[in-house]
């Protein structure tokens, strides 16, 4: 908000501005630096998926591979966005709303698989579960396939997703501060209802924006998962995989079709993204003033 | 927004909270990261030093760390000054732009792979007008940097950002006041702010570059020697089934991120302290 003011202030003021050419000049060098680097490639994408025309991307897109790929992809998406919610609703209520020992370095350690190489990621699921690995005698003994399979596609997925609703909650639920949940108790709501009705209409955007990004993540993740996969077409491949495989056998208008579904999908992100920063900002806003 | 201690905290469910936390964190993340060390010291110390320094996995470092380093200078450049434009500036289409700096967190990386090498290859947008003059980007390193310097964009930008909104411009007008001109207000004043931020987005454009694979696969090309990257060449021994190999190689790379880890925490307790 004030940002926002000191802006228009400084519009007028010779002092603490920079002379008409030299802003035009910032401008255009960075607009020039995001057109190439982000405007073209996401042009790229659709245009070379619409290179042979309407018929043949809706063609590609029909293929049973894909089709398969993205009912995968979208499986994926259902196991692993809810548990990971749920591990960041409970997370940040343990380090928001109570102090103890140790707790910076407990936000370190979820952070983790951020700074951890994608392909780290699939790398340390085979070594646990595929057949070199500590539990792969036994699994194959049992007949249950983890790698190679979907649920190691699941685990990967879950692995590289862990952070994002966990971190975004925390901060928040931390400015939120305790005073609002204490007067809800001290008048008589139970736990659950005071997490229901007082904390959760605070923190709903902030839920919002973990689960759209932990949702593209788990969507699009290809590192990690190409590891795990081992890429049987039909059947463990996620549409990143497939668009790999498309790509490498030259098959590229039906390889930018189906990135395209993906581009489309960063695209709603971006949008759910904006908006949902947009109205946390309203709300701590409007909580600051109240207060 | 004192705190006070754990004993008159009447909020429930501080117990069952911290201990799923904690298991599922483990059962998530730990157990399954402390495979790789067991696994690695399941290998021989000659073995191990074998792997990680064979010269074919001494190039992917180079190729792997300079291309990173290139593009996360780039990034911090172009980063300060798409954050200073977005915040000081009005024009057309600024929200627009605000919102699409993220695209790289939000396209996966295997479009923007593909992406890239068809727009800089021989055919492409750029590369029609840049291969005529020399200037190889596809499947060479200059392309692994330029993949890095896509999915690095908006960490510079994003941490610079908040710091320069916050500013208060008063400083600016003191420094006007006394003589400073433009550049030099923000040479003395205005960068010594930034630093800690841009530091810290620094750092975190370069993490993320070292251990990228899905945008950089497709544009590089991935000669041995000469445009393999790491994470790559660990995929290749997982292929070959050589499982020591892989591991070796990833603990290297796991420790590199820890240490970049700690890096980024000091430089945002830094950037705080700064803040404050």
């Amino acid at each position: 908000m004030q940002a926002g003011k000191l802006t228009q202030r400084s519009e007028g003021k010779g002092a603490i501005t920079e002379p008409a050419w030299v802003r035009y000049l910032l401008i255009t060098a960075a607009l020039a630096f995001l057109a190439l680097f982000l405007l073209m490639p996401l042009a790229a994408v659709f245009v070379q998926a619409l290179d042979k025309g309407w018929e043949a991307y809706l063609e590609a897109l029909k293929e049973p591979d894909t089709i398969s790929a993205i009912r995968l992809t979208l499986i994926t998406a259902a196991v692993c966005v809810p548990l990971n919610l749920f591990f960041g609703i409970v997370a940040s209520w343990a380090i928001a709303k109570f102090s103890f020992r140790g707790k910076s370095f407990l936000i370190t350690l979820i952070d983790l698989p951020f700074s951890v190489s994608p392909v780290v990621s699939g790398l340390i699921y085979v070594l646990i579960f595929g057949l070199q690995g500590w539990l792969g005698p036994w699994l194959q003994a049992h007949d249950i396939k983890i790698i190679f399979a979907v649920p190691g596609i699941v685990l990967a997925t879950v692995f590289v997703t862990f952070p994002f609703i966990a971190r975004e909650l925390i901060p928040l639920m931390e400015s939120q501060g305790r005073e609002e949940e204490e007067a809800a108790l001290t008048l008589g709501a139970s736990g659950l209802q005071t997490f229901f009705r007082v904390t959760f209409p605070n923190i709903k955007w902030g839920i919002l924006y973990g689960v759209i990004l932990c949702n593209a993540r788990a969507m699009g993740e290809f590192g990690a998962v190409s590891v795990v996969s081992g890429h049987v077409r039909g059947s463990t491949n996620t549409i990143p995989l497939q668009v790999e495989i498309l790509y490498n056998e030259y098959n590229y208008a039906a390889a930018f079709a189906v990135a395209s579904l993906l581009a489309l999908l960063a695209l709603v992100t971006l949008a759910i993204k904006t908006v949902s920063e947009w109205k946390l900002q309203q709300s701590i806003s409007v909580a600051g003033k109240e207060r | 927004m004192a705190r006070s201690g754990g004993k008159n905290n009447v909020l429930p469910g501080f117990t069952p909270a911290l201990g799923y936390t904690i298991f599922y964190l483990s059962l998530i993340v730990l157990i399954p990261l402390s495979a790789l060390f067991f696994k690695t010291a399941t290998l021989s110390w000659d073995g191990f030093v074998a792997a990680v320094t064979a010269p074919r996995v001494l190039a992917s470092y180079r190729v792997t760390f300079g291309a990173s380093l290139a593009a996360a200078v780039i990034n911090a450049f172009f980063g300060v000054l798409v954050a200073w434009v977005l915040v000081r500036y009005r024009f057309t289409g600024k929200k627009l732009i605000d919102a699409l700096v993220d695209l790289p967190f939000a396209l996966p990386t295997a479009v923007a792979g593909i992406t890239l090498a068809s727009i800089y290859s021989q055919n492409g947008w750029l590369g029609r007008y840049l291969e005529p003059h020399g200037i190889k980007v596809a499947f060479t390193p200059l392309g692994i940097a330029v993949a890095m310097v896509f999915i690095g964009l908006p960490f510079v930008v994003r941490t610079v950002q908040p710091v320069l909104e916050e500013l208060d411009q008063e400083i600016e007008e003191a420094a006007s006041c006394l003589g400073a001109n433009r550049w030099q207000t923000f040479r003395r004043v205005l960068l010594p702010t930034m630093l800690p931020a841009i530091l810290t987005g620094f750092a975190l454009a370069f993490a993320r570059a070292v251990g990228e694979y899905g945008s950089i696969i497709f544009i590089a090309g991935n000669m041995p020697m000469v445009s393999e990257i790491t994470p790559l060449l660990i995929i290749t021994k997982l292929e070959q089934y050589d499982y020591a190999g892989a591991t070796a190689i990833a603990t290297v790379m796991l420790v590199v991120s820890f240490l970049m880890l700690l890096c980024i925490n000091l430089l945002q307790k830094w950037s705080r302290r700064f803040a404050e």
